[in-house]
């Protein structure tokens, strides 16, 4: 393969969501920098808000009544069950609208970044306007200042609703944001005590939202002790704890490591990891300096590092659409692979969010995985069928969408256009595996249909997106 | 006696299954023998968070009647069990496995600092871990790690479902999910499926790529065996046709097989009944009575009841008091069901739960859920519980 086509390639799986269709013949001739640079410009643009809540929700919402004085704002009792239930369907629409940003966005970069961060700061709510917010503060703030994003996320209704900051009062502290903070947000487990714990969840006391999802900071609740944290001692508020914490350079370390393991390779090489993490440490934990230095370094580039990930669910599902672009007859086909494969963004399996790597792959889901592609092709139904989640569906269950996707050939096939016959099952193979698969063309022969030009493009391709490579990138 | 003559048929049931086999399939046909006796779990899963209280019902507790002008059973409707409990109506088959003998009832299980949400709960009973630490493997899958050392095929733990949990996900090995032997079987045919694991197994084991052949070529090899095995001696017994129906017929037909399976998972759901709750739970518990009956005559007219135990859990109880429609919250503390043959302990082996001691409105917990598997895995699985635990809990005396 052209080493520039498999470097682009490479860039693109990474730095976003896969090669786009329509830019198929410019990856063997751009210098990947000239690509990074294009990608970052568009990540540069502020990200619009996405606002699926149903109007009929926000409407009862400004209706809600306080319960009394002092006290938070309450939605009507009969009011609460069809909240509820809106709230599960437009966290639905919410997913699917971001799914369609991260296949169709120019800006790969920051949503990729936002992906990494909506796992970092996981949590699962059944309020959609909580998840909205959590995820325009993520997109805000994802190639930012890890500063403003961990303020800013700590502040969201989602979080402290999520970690039961708001039942963390004077007198009778709740530990649960706090600890997950330091363990999974800042410095990471070994770095800390428990008492580092009890003293911080104290001066969180008093951090509240309210049904909007405003924060309201409630000084009454506040607990105004002497705490004494990391070597510093007095009245100190949540703020300061952030800002302490943000002074230690394990916090900066334990946040490189995280993204060098997403982004470039789940063996952390610790010696890049420490240089990388020093210079985001000096730059006031700037996160797209972090990510220019990751992403122009040559060693990103290195063999090692290409075609070895695993790709997520979501990274598989958006990269086969950009990739072969596909009209969907249905998306809730979307969810229900989310499902099936163990992703369904926000719904993280818990707060330390998805393990990732081998963890994604089982015997159903690898099958699964191999088989959609031709199951799409032939317009197959799915019989698969997902669990429930209670947490979302209240005892409801769910019914199951069939396959009604349409593939948009065309787009597709015209990239071959000027491939020699005998040249196209090498150059479907590049553009769609980062890691050549030990099955060569001659094994796929009985596999392939030969009847047009057309066809024999489309069944290698469909055949090459049914293999283990293609679960790599 | 019995185990001899098992293991003969096991072994010659193994060498025809071997060679049916494609040659490439062969290196990932080791020896099946499943080590540690030949005991099996059956996992039964009730999503939801199962209402305890109206499962066991405390007859002759004046707070509960209280708490649920609404919702409680009327002792007469209830089946007897002793002069304080009463089972659900619905549940007449387990009434009847109560009288025998075998079935018991374990109160108050639980954990320290309880979780309400479903998935957090969920989460921690089926990796076994404290409520505030995060495990990414499962208690059965650690269990599978443990028992599954170079072995070609994870087939000792499987879950009737077309995605698997975590409970079965362990560090280095994953059970296997299926929902019907059959169709994972004609899946798992396809040629080209074939064509890839033969030359995939060729690469370097250092490879990526090679975790994922590895995988693929367990679950090619297990569909076959699996599926070979279901058809060994299907039972003859008619279940009812809904999922628990069909997946508990699956079991029983491959427990009479010659299968190395000592795990089997299955979940029954939804049990989150905050509206309605009356009529939701008894027709989840007539589907569940309804299977359950041919599954346990079953292992028995099988001789294998004394060598199979059943276990029901949730994620949580709910709460004590009715909520305004018709249902239950979420809740702590539940009650568990051990079927089988072999019990050692009979009847309702601890108190009933203690209403008038509560906080915040939910029971207290008074055995932790890990015991239960501490016990299972030691004195059942015979396997070394603090290796896939990792503490050390107190063993119960119900096997």
């Amino acid at each position: 393969m052209n080493n520039n086509q498999l470097k682009n390639q490479h860039l693109w799986w990474r730095a976003g969501f896969g090669p786009p269709a329509d830019q198929v013949e410019l990856l063997s001739k751009e210098k990947p920098e000239t690509l990074f640079h294009s990608i970052l410009k568009a990540s540069d643009k502020k990200p619009d808000f996405f606002d699926v809540a149903d109007p009929v929700l926000k409407q009862k919402v400004m209706e809600s009544q306080s319960a009394g004085p002092g006290k938070y704002l309450r939605l009507k009792q009969g009011d609460r069950q069809m909240f509820r239930k809106q709230s599960v369907q437009d966290i639905f629409k919410l997913n699917i609208r971001w799914i369609q940003e991260m296949t169709g966005s120019p800006a790969q970069l920051l949503e990729k970044m936002s992906l990494f961060w909506h796992g970092h700061f996981a949590a699962k709510t059944v309020n959609i306007l909580y998840d909205q917010e959590l995820l325009s503060v993520i997109r805000m703030h994802a190639l930012g200042n890890f500063r403003d994003l961990l303020l800013n996320v700590g502040k969201t209704a989602a979080m402290i609703r999520f970690l039961n900051n708001n039942q963390n009062k004077k007198g009778h502290p709740n530990e649960n944001f706090a600890r997950e903070l330091m363990e999974l947000f800042t410095i990471g487990r070994g770095h800390y005590t428990e008492t580092d714990i009890k003293e911080s969840a104290r001066a969180f006391t008093g951090w509240g939202a309210n049904l909007q999802g405003d924060f309201n900071f409630r000084p009454g609740q506040h607990d105004e002790g002497i705490k004494s944290f990391f070597g510093k001692t007095g009245n100190l508020s949540g703020e300061d704890i952030l800002e302490i914490l943000l002074e230690q350079k394990q916090t900066a370390i334990f946040i490189t490591r995280k993204i060098y393991r997403f982004f470039i390779n789940e063996n952390a090489d610790e010696e890049k990891v420490n240089v990388l993490a020093s210079r985001f440490y000096e730059s006031g934990y700037d996160i797209r300096d972090l990510m220019i230095r990751i992403f122009t370094s040559s060693w990103f580039y290195d063999p090692e590092n290409i075609g070895i990930q695993i790709k997520s669910p979501v990274l598989w599902m958006v990269g086969m659409r950009r990739q072969l672009p596909m009209e969907l007859g249905n998306p809730a086909l979307l969810l229900v692979l989310e499902r099936l494969l163990g992703q369904v963004l926000f719904s993280p399996p818990n707060v330390a969010g998805w393990p990732g790597g081998k963890q994604w792959i089982d015997s159903s889901s690898l099958m699964l995985r191999m088989q959609v592609p031709g199951m799409i092709y032939r317009s197959q139904a799915l019989v698969s069928h997902p669990k429930e989640d209670d947490d979302v569906m209240m005892g409801r269950s769910s019914h199951m969408p069939l396959f009604q996707t349409q593939i948009q050939w065309g787009d597709y096939i015209k990239n071959f256009n000027n491939t020699e016959e005998p040249a196209i099952y090498a150059a479907v193979s590049n553009l769609l595996l980062q890691k050549s698969p030990p099955l060569n063309e001659k094994d796929l022969i009985p596999y392939i249909d030969e009847s047009t030009r057309e066809r024999r493009i489309q069944s290698i391709t469909i055949r090459l997106m049914s293999t283990p490579e293609y679960q790599l990138c | 006696m019995l185990i001899n003559r098992r293991k003969f048929l096991h072994l010659s049931s193994l060498a025809t299954g071997t060679c049916m086999l494609p040659k490439f399939l062969k290196a990932f046909e080791g020896p099946v023998q499943g080590m540690g006796g030949n005991k099996v779990l059956v996992i039964l899963q009730l999503s939801g968070g199962n209402d305890g209280l109206n499962t066991v019902i405390p007859v002759r507790n004046d707070i509960y009647y209280r708490e649920r002008p609404g919702l409680s059973i009327p002792k007469e409707k209830t089946l007897s069990l002793d002069s304080e409990a009463g089972l659900h109506p619905a549940l007449i088959h387990l009434k009847t496995l109560y009288d025998e003998g075998n079935l018991s009832i374990l109160n108050n299980v639980g954990y320290p600092n309880p979780d309400r949400s479903h998935f957090r709960s969920m989460d921690i009973w089926q990796t076994a871990s404290n409520s505030n630490e995060y495990l990414n493997s499962g208690w059965l899958g650690r269990y599978l790690d443990a028992q599954c050392v170079d072995c070609s095929r994870p087939t000792q733990v499987l879950e009737m479902d077309d995605s698997l949990s975590l409970a079965l996900s362990g560090e280095k090995m994953k059970g296997i999910a299926l929902r019907d032997p059959k169709r994972l079987y004609e899946t798992s045919r396809d040629p080209f499926y074939k064509d890839l694991v033969r030359v995939g197994l060729l690469e370097p084991v250092d490879d990526p790529a090679s975790y994922l052949y590895k995988v693929m070529a367990e679950t090619l090899s297990g569909a076959n065996y699996i599926f070979e095995q279901s058809n060994m001696r299907p039972v003859t017994r008619i279940y009812p046709d809904t999922e628990i129906g069909k997946n508990l017929k699956t079991i029983a037909s491959l427990i009479a097989s010659d299968i190395n399976t000592r795990v089997y998972y299955v979940s029954l759901g939804s049990f989150d009944t905050h509206v309605a709750q009356q009529a939701k739970q008894e027709k989840l518990f007539r589907d569940l009575n309804d299977a359950i009956k041919p599954f346990t005559e079953d292992l028995k007219s099988n001789q294998r009841f004394e060598d199979v135990l059943m276990i029901s859990f949730s994620e949580f109880g709910r709460r004590v008091g009715e909520n305004g429609s018709g249902g239950t919250d979420h809740g702590t503390a539940n009650n568990m069901f051990l079927i089988s043959g072999g019990l050692r302990n009979k009847g309702i082996l601890n108190e009933m739960p203690d209403l008038s001691k509560l906080t915040e409105g939910d029971l207290n917990q008074q055995l932790d859920f890990k015991q239960v598997y501490a016990t299972v895995l030691k004195k059942w699985l015979l396997t070394d519980d603090l290796k896939i635990l990792g503490r050390q809990y107190g063993y119960l005396n119900f096997i």
